[in-house]
C-alpha cells in the first residue's frame, strides 16, 4: 500500500533535484529559477500528502498560496532576467557583481 | 493495485523528468521537461484526493507559468554552450550537497515513521459530505479569508511589478494623447469662411 513514506521520499528526491539544479546551472539564471519551481513543486506535493494522511485540508489551502507566491515570483524573476538581458546582452549571473556580495 | 501502478508510474516520470529539466542541454528542452514534471505532479495529487489542486496545478504552471518560460527562453538570444561551462567544475560539490540533503531529509522522514514525533490537532479536517473543491472553497471564504485576500494582492503587486520592470519609453512612436484630444475645441479646430463664387478655396 502507497503511504505517506512514499510521497514524503518522492518530494525528497524532487527537492535535491532542485538544489542540485540550482548548483550545477549555477551560470544559467533561466535554469535556477526553473530549478526554483521543482523545489515549490516538492513542497506542494509534501503539503498535499500530509493534508490527505492526517485528513486536515488546511495544507491543501496551504498549497494554493504556495503556488500564487511561484507565479508571482516566476512573473517578477522573468521580468528581471528580460531587463537584466536588454542592458547587458547576456544572462550570466556570474557577471551581475556590480554590488560586490 | 491499479493505484500502486499508477503512483510508481507517475513517481517514476516525475522524477525522471524533475532530472531531465536540470541537466538537458537545451533549455528549450528543460522547460518541456518541466511541463511534463508539472502534469506528473498533478497526477500524484490526483492519487491522493485533491482534484482542486491537481487541476491548479495544470492550469497554473502548465498553463501559465512554463509558457511564460518558454516565451522568455525563445525571446532572448542567449548562447547557451558558454553558460554551461562550469557544468563540471561545480558538479561534485552540488552532488555532495545534495547527497548529504537527500540523506538528512529520508532520515527525518524515517524517524517520524518510527513514531517519535507527535503531530497537534487537525485545524480543518475533512468531512466526506462535500467534495473537495467544496470544502476548499468552504475554508477558504471563511477561515482564510485575509490570506486569500494577500494572495491576491500578491499578484496584483506581481503583474504591476512585471509590467513596470519591462516596460520602457519608445523614442519615434506617436501615442494617443488623451488630455490633448479631450481639450481641443471647435474653434481651435474649424473655421468659417465667406467664400466669393468662382475663386479657389484656400484651406
Amino acid at each position: 500500500m502507497i503511504g505517506l513514506a512514499h510521497y514524503l521520499t518522492v518530494s525528497t528526491i524532487l527537492f535535491v533535484l532542485g538544489v542540485l539544479g540550482i548548483f550545477i546551472n549555477r551560470k544559467n539564471i533561466i535554469i535556477i529559477l526553473m530549478a526554483i519551481e521543482l523545489i515549490l513543486l516538492s513542497v506542494n506535493i509534501n503539503l498535499v500528502a500530509f493534508s490527505h494522511f492526517l485528513g486536515d485540508l488546511a495544507g491543501q489551502v496551504f498549497a494554493m498560496f504556495v503556488l500564487t507566491v511561484a507565479a508571482g515570483e516566476a512573473a517578477i524573476g522573468l521580468a528581471i532576467l528580460v531587463i537584466y538581458f536588454r542592458g547587458r546582452g547576456t544572462i550570466a549571473v556570474d557577471d551581475a557583481n556590480q554590488m560586490k556580495g | 493495485m491499479m493505484q500502486i501502478i499508477a503512483f510508481y508510474l507517475f513517481e517514476t516520470i516525475l522524477i525522471a523528468s524533475g532530472a531531465l529539466t536540470i541537466l538537458a542541454r537545451n533549455p528549450v528542452h528543460s522547460v518541456l521537461w518541466l511541463i511534463l514534471a508539472f502534469f506528473n505532479a498533478a497526477g500524484l495529487m490526483l492519487l491522493l484526493g485533491a482534484e482542486f489542486i491537481a487541476m491548479l496545478l495544470v492550469i497554473v504552471y502548465v498553463g501559465a507559468v512554463a509558457v511564460l518560460f518558454l516565451f522568455v527562453v525563445m525571446m532572448l538570444d542567449v548562447d547557451f554552450a558558454a553558460l554551461r561551462s562550469g557544468f563540471v567544475r561545480y558538479l561534485p560539490f552540488g552532488a555532495l550537497l545534495a547527497v548529504v540533503l537527500a540523506a538528512e531529509m529520508l532520515f527525518a522522514v524515517g524517524s517520524w515513521q518510527a513514531g517519535g514525533v507527535q503531530l497537534a490537532g487537525r485545524i480543518a479536517p475533512v468531512h466526506s459530505a462535500a467534495s473537495n473543491i467544496q470544502q476548499i472553497g468552504e475554508l477558504l471564504y471563511t477561515r482564510y479569508i485575509f490570506l486569500f485576500e494577500a494572495a491576491g494582492i500578491i499578484l496584483l503587486v506581481a503583474m504591476i511589478g512585471a509590467i513596470v520592470l519591462t516596460n520602457r519609453p519608445r523614442s519615434g512612436v506617436r501615442r494617443q494623447n488623451v488630455a490633448a484630444q479631450n481639450a481641443r475645441r471647435p474653434k481651435d479646430a474649424t473655421r468659417l469662411v465667406n467664400q466669393p463664387v468662382g475663386q479657389g478655396v484656400e484651406l
